[in-house]
């Protein structure tokens, strides 16, 4: 087995109530990328914190280049050459781009030198960064860099890149890929994260698929088909949502020349935003994170005041009312963070019920809250939408992201909204939940509601929508209908003017 | 090896049980402490926790006294409980306890010597506007500039202080004390006097207000909206947000009440127990129903409790004092450690406490 | 009113040795909250400090040994905080006002005995040449070595944030504890370090009071100076440089004011008297106007590792 770089053998993982790898083994050899592809919950992240050092198993081995391999700390694991580029969670915003890298090498070389190794790396591999800029003020590609930066200034062995590309646009996802086949081909062994299927068949030399923490199958993607993959990762087939044929009737939203500072010192500010929304129809928004997405799901739903004249529901102009105004004349909202924004962790799901619904579902009698109103309501939705959860008086916190996602969405779909906004409907949710999610928001439409998605996932929007549009650093791209759109238009749609090519140095 | 594991929700049975324990453990510790100091720690235990009440000898005495202490204690304890909740911090109470007690006696005392039946009643009001006036500051300051309201509102007791002991000899002088420091003695001046309702219970005015605001601020909290989006902004600024909730609106509204409630605390104690307002008439209840607060785990019911308890910790602390010559910051001690226990236990709430390899953390 | 009775010499020199309580407990602070952690129990550390230095130096004669000692027991009960916020995870606000009244407690009881007593207090030092120079002589250079000590040791925060791979590591922690733990740093050990930090310099500070610059033990000596070296942080932006700025520019007020009320200004007594917490007030109001800059991103919030 000397062509193996990393072989697992066994590796068991349980956490209370569930276990999260059972039993796993595969192989990745020397130089070659190879893809671990599966749900989300399957087990990826748990084998991948193994394999960093972050998480030690409760069973099996790990033989790294030949040699038994089991790192105590994420150190271990760097000085062995493993090196990791996270999805999430591993940068700093108020530090520098130098600072950032540093803290995640063992032992960094003075500030001056690191810099200009930054310098050459960032050269080398066609990934420009300025080691001096802020890390707070640099874009979702950019800070994908630093990461990507920060493991190839250790001459990993073995790359490890956690859903790489749900952060980038069409264009920037080619650069990646350049960058990685060149690692590839000086004998750097990737392993590489993801559930986007025809990724994984143009760029990784094999593939293996976890279902529910057990590992399913190791393949050859090139040979294999997206539905054949997709139905090993999925266990079963589903059913795709299926749109209700149906005309856009009048102009239900109108946001107009909608403007608005950043919220905060990382925020994204909104750039002279319009568009139109009409009755029955769904509107998707795509982007990169971080392109005011949340900024304009608040300045949407109230929560952040808009410009007079800058919001239209029908022929009022709410721009200067709050969510509650705004939900009694019939816009409501979903925002993407469920924990902590769309709901209250702590706190139950009747109480989160009155979140949102206590004027609408009549909660409310002078001011008392009529909890047996709300209980019911609660209820509906739980029965409504196939939440799992012992009860509704279950904390929020304590139900699966995908079963508060459809909560979260089911209450607000069941007050009949004339208007909807959801932000990352889907985001983190099992294939069958996303699927179910999406279906009523499409049969919400086709009763006539007018629909804005707001959402990372490119093939959601183009499955659901009528017409697309893309947020840039705040700016909305013009709005075209989905038919008929290719895929290079949404990559420069969703680019604007910040492409790769002419990113600042 | 233990670890934790966070609890999928809170638990019912440790939220109730954390207090006893953390008085167990208080007594345990205390008691090592008083050994320590020479005392036997049963004797001590028991001088503080069971004869105030039921001493044939001086429960007669001491017994009135637990609803006179724990009067005011649940009164702003009450009212800091609802700001907690919100997470608004106002650890100024002892200020506007001070500034309510000043606002309502010289309300009064400009209308000396009136006997009208209206005097206690406005005053009453005068004490309540004037603790809310002094918690409006931290208020105005953290929703207009973003003021942090836990160093404004604390800068502000040192303050209220140094106002204290400028009216006492100067503003609110006793024209007829001979020029010694303090205000005209209430006690004796019947229409402004907080006196007994019923003899020798210790129930006076300040009482019957804190029985009335433990009852408000549960229908508060457990049926009101208002109560409803003070939780929510405690657990869920955010969400709150998103709600429609006017964080502002909040902020006032926790901050006024707590300030009026310790600014009535603070009349009804100058009026009644203290008599006269004086250079050092307050007597730390402002920090100590900090405390109270926490152990009856911001729940009315629990804070009604927990005012009784911290009572009897003051009545039982002064008869160890008297008797067994137990130094007075002992029970000071005995108190905040109490607090301390409470704050550690209640990892069980949230927390399975598991045994066994933990993740490298 | 008689403002020349108040010499300027004297006054700058005032200045430094009523700066320096603070300046310690706050440069301490700021390396605590530079972590993440908010210990609003500053006040409670220092008073120990302050009653823990002044009995050691009273039964050992020993002003010195009164530090060391002071500075373990800021330290010890700091270590406290440490386990109930980052073992337990308890609330770090409620922890930190029940560290508070603990200390408060704690420094009346062993306090008492020592009530009224005197202690010898640290010399000055004469710094050779520099003591002798006209003026600023005797303003800046003939202090003892605690206000110097002080000084040094914000330059050294200052040096060790900005220049170390430790200090990157601590402020890593503060911004964002998720990440520095997916980086495998130990959180909960950067945080415990720099709670011992910011416990052992708040009783250092208290100490000071207690032996140099009152000096003897009364109960609540430390009025508050506490809670004004949190503030002062929050005024410097959590910069090492301005927390020195700020804690002198607090010591200028008070002994200004004190000052003014010896001289008989016709000002109230109560007001001079509550001027430093007037202008505390009043100077967070300007800081927190212009945004809250340079906050450490974590502060405040617990951590718990749930892989």
């Amino acid at each position: 087995m000397a062509d193996n770089l990393l072989s697992l053998r066994g590796l068991t993982k349980a956490y209370p109530g569930v276990i999260a790898n059972d039993d796993v083994s595969f192989d990745i050899r020397h130089g070659e990328i190879h893809a671990l592809l599966g749900e989300n919950g399957a087990g990826k992240s748990t084998l991948v914190k193994m394999i960093y050092g972050l998480v030690k198993p409760d069973k099996g081995e790990m033989t790294f280049d030949g040699v038994p391999f089991a790192p105590a700390k994420p150190s271990d694991a760097r000085s062995a050459g493993v090196a990791m580029v996270f999805q999430h969670f591993s940068l700093f915003e108020a530090l520098d781009v130098a600072e950032n890298v540093a803290l995640g090498m063992e032992n960094p070389p003075k500030p001056g030198d690191l810099a200009r190794q930054i310098r050459e790396v960032s050269e080398t591999y066609g990934l420009p960064l300025d080691p001096t800029r802020t890390v707070g003020t640099l874009s979702a590609g950019e800070r994908q860099r630093v990461e990507i930066i920060r493991c190839l200034l250790q001459d990993p062995r073995l790359l490890i890149m956690d859903e790489p590309t749900s952060v980038l646009t069409p264009q920037e996802v080619e650069i990646l890929f350049k960058t990685l086949r060149k690692l590839k081909a000086e004998g750097t062994s990737i392993l590489y994260i993801s559930h986007k299927l025809e990724e994984i068949r143009s760029l990784c030399d094999h593939a293996t698929i976890l279902r529910l923490g057990q590992k399913v199958a190791t393949c050859t993607p090139a040979e294999t088909t997206a539905r054949e993959l997709a139905e090993m990762m999925v266990g079963a087939s589903f059913s795709a949502p299926e749109a209700k044929p149906h005309s856009p009737g009048e102009v239900a939203l109108k946001v107009d020349g909608l403007s608005l500072p950043a919220p905060g010192a990382f925020g994204t500010p909104l750039r002279d935003v319009s568009f139109e929304l009409c009755a029955g129809e769904v509107l998707g928004i795509g982007g990169v994170a971080g392109n005011g997405q949340d900024e304009l799901l608040a300045a949407l739903s109230g929560e952040r005041l808009a410009p007079a004249a800058s919001v239209w529901l029908g022929p009022r102009d709410v721009s200067r009312e709050g969510p509650i105004a705004r939900r009694d004349a019939g816009l409501l909202s979903a925002p993407e963070e469920r924990l902590g924004h769309a709901a209250a962790p702590n706190m139950s799901l009747i109480e989160n019920a009155v979140l949102t619904g206590a004027r609408r579902q009549g909660m409310l009698n002078n001011g008392m809250i009529q909890w047996g109103t709300a209980r019911g309501f609660a209820e509906q939705v739980i029965r409504t939408f196939d939440v799992r959860t012992p009860g509704p008086g279950t904390a929020a916190r304590a139900l699966s992201g995908g079963n508060l996602q459809k909560y979260v969405i089911g209450r607000e779909i069941l007050q009949a909204p004339e208007v909807l906004v959801v932000n990352q409907p889907t985001w983190g949710v099992d294939a069958a939940a996303a699927a179910a999610i999406r279906q009523a928001l499409l049969d919400l439409a086709s009763q006539g509601a007018a629909i804005l998605c707001i959402s990372q996932d490119l093939d959601e929007l183009m499955e659901i929508s009528d017409r697309f549009g893309a947020l840039n650093e705040g700016r909305l791209s013009a709005i075209r209908p989905v038919a008929g759109l290719s895929i290079d238009q949404i990559g420069l749609m969703m680019g604007g003017a910040h492409d790769m090519e002419v990113a600042h140095v | 090896m233990i670890h934790l594991e966070r609890r999928p929700q809170p638990s019912r049975l440790w939220t109730a049980t954390t207090p006893l324990i953390a008085v167990v453990l208080t007594m345990i510790v205390g008691g090592t402490m008083f050994a320590a100091l020479g005392t036997d720690p049963f004797e001590a235990i028991r001088t503080i926790f069971w004869d105030p009440l039921f001493n044939t000898q001086f429960a007669g005495f001491t017994r009135p006294q637990l609803l006179v202490k724990a009067g005011p204690l649940i009164l702003i304890a009450i009212g800091l409980s609802i700001g907690f909740r919100a997470g608004i911090w106002n650890i100024g109470a002892e200020g506007q306890y001070i500034m309510g007690a000043i606002c309502g006696a010289a309300a009064g005392l400009a209308l000396y010597p009136s006997e009208s039946p209206l005097i206690f009643p406005l005053m009453i009001l005068a004490g309540g506007l004037g603790g809310w006036a002094w918690a409006a500051i931290p208020a105005v300051l953290k929703t207009r500039f973003g003021t942090n309201e836990i160093l404004v509102s604390l800068m502000l007791v040192y303050v209220a202080e140094n106002v204290l002991a400028s009216v006492s000899s100067g503003l609110l002088r006793n024209p007829e004390g001979m020029g010694f420091p303090g205000s005209r003695n209430f006690k004796e001046w019947d229409a402004a006097h907080n006196a007994e309702i019923v003899a020798g219970t210790g129930m006076h005015w300040g009482v019957v207000f804190a029985f009335i605001a433990v009852i408000a601020a549960y229908v508060l909290l457990t049926r009101h909206i208002q109560g409803f989006n003070i939780r929510l902004t405690g657990e869920a600024p955010r969400a709150a947000r998103f709600s429609g909730v006017n964080p502002a609106r909040i902020i006032f509204l926790c901050l006024g009440i707590s300030g009026a409630l310790a600014g009535l605390a603070g009349l009804f104690e100058v009026t009644g127990p203290a008599g006269q307002i004086s250079i050092d008439f307050n007597s730390g209840y402002g920090f100590t129903a900090i405390i109270v607060a926490f152990l009856g785990r911001l729940n009315p019911i629990g804070i009604l409790l927990a005012g009784l308890l911290m009572a009897l910790t003051y009545i039982g602390g002064e008869l160890a004092q008297l008797m067994l010559g137990l130094p007075g910051a002992s029970i000071q001690l005995f108190q905040g450690m109490l607090l301390f226990f409470l704050l550690a236990t209640d990892v069980f709430t949230n927390y399975r406490v598991r045994f066994g390899r933990s993740e490298v953390a | 009113m008689d403002l020349s009775a108040i010499n300027p010499v004297l006054l700058v020199a005032s200045v430094m040795v009523s700066a320096t309580p603070i300046l310690l407990a706050a440069i301490g602070e700021m390396v605590v909250e530079k972590s993440g952690v908010l210990n609003l129990g500053v006040e409670g550390m220092m008073i120990t400090g302050a009653v823990v230095g002044f009995a050691v130096a009273v039964n050992s004669t020993s002003p010195g040994l009164g530090f060391v000692a002071a500075a373990l027991a800021g330290a010890l009960l700091s270590l406290s905080f440490g386990f109930l916020t980052q073992y337990l995870l308890s609330n770090q606000v409620a922890t930190g006002l029940g560290l508070t009244l603990v200390g408060l407690g704690l420094s009346s009881l062993i306090g008492k005995p020592y009530e009224g007593m005197k202690t010898a207090t640290l010399p000055k030092l004469d710094i050779p040449v520099l003591s002798d120079l006209p003026v600023v002589g005797r303003m800046l250079f003939s202090h003892d070595i605690m206000v110097y000590l002080s000084l040094a040791l914000v330059a050294a925060v200052w040096a060790f944030l900005k220049y170390t791979r430790a200090g990157l590591i601590l402020r890593a922690v503060g911004e964002s504890h998720d990440s520095a733990h997916a980086l495998g740093y130990k959180v909960v050990r950067v945080r415990l370090l720099a709670i011992l930090f910011g416990g052992a310099c708040a009783g250092l500070g208290g100490a000071y009071l207690s032996l140099v610059r009152v000096p003897q033990w009364t109960e609540g000596i430390t009025a508050g100076a506490g809670w004004i070296a949190l503030a002062i942080v929050v005024f410097a932006s959590w910069r090492a440089g301005r927390v020195a700025v700020g804690a002198y520019l607090f010591g200028g007020i008070t002994v200004l004011q004190l000052n003014l009320q010896a001289a008989g200004a016709a000002v109230p007594v109560a007001l001079l008297s509550a001027s430093p917490y007037l202008i505390t007030i009043l100077v967070l109001v300007i800081i927190s106007a212009r945004g809250m800059h340079g906050a450490p991103a974590s502060l405040g919030r617990p951590f718990h590792a749930s892989t």
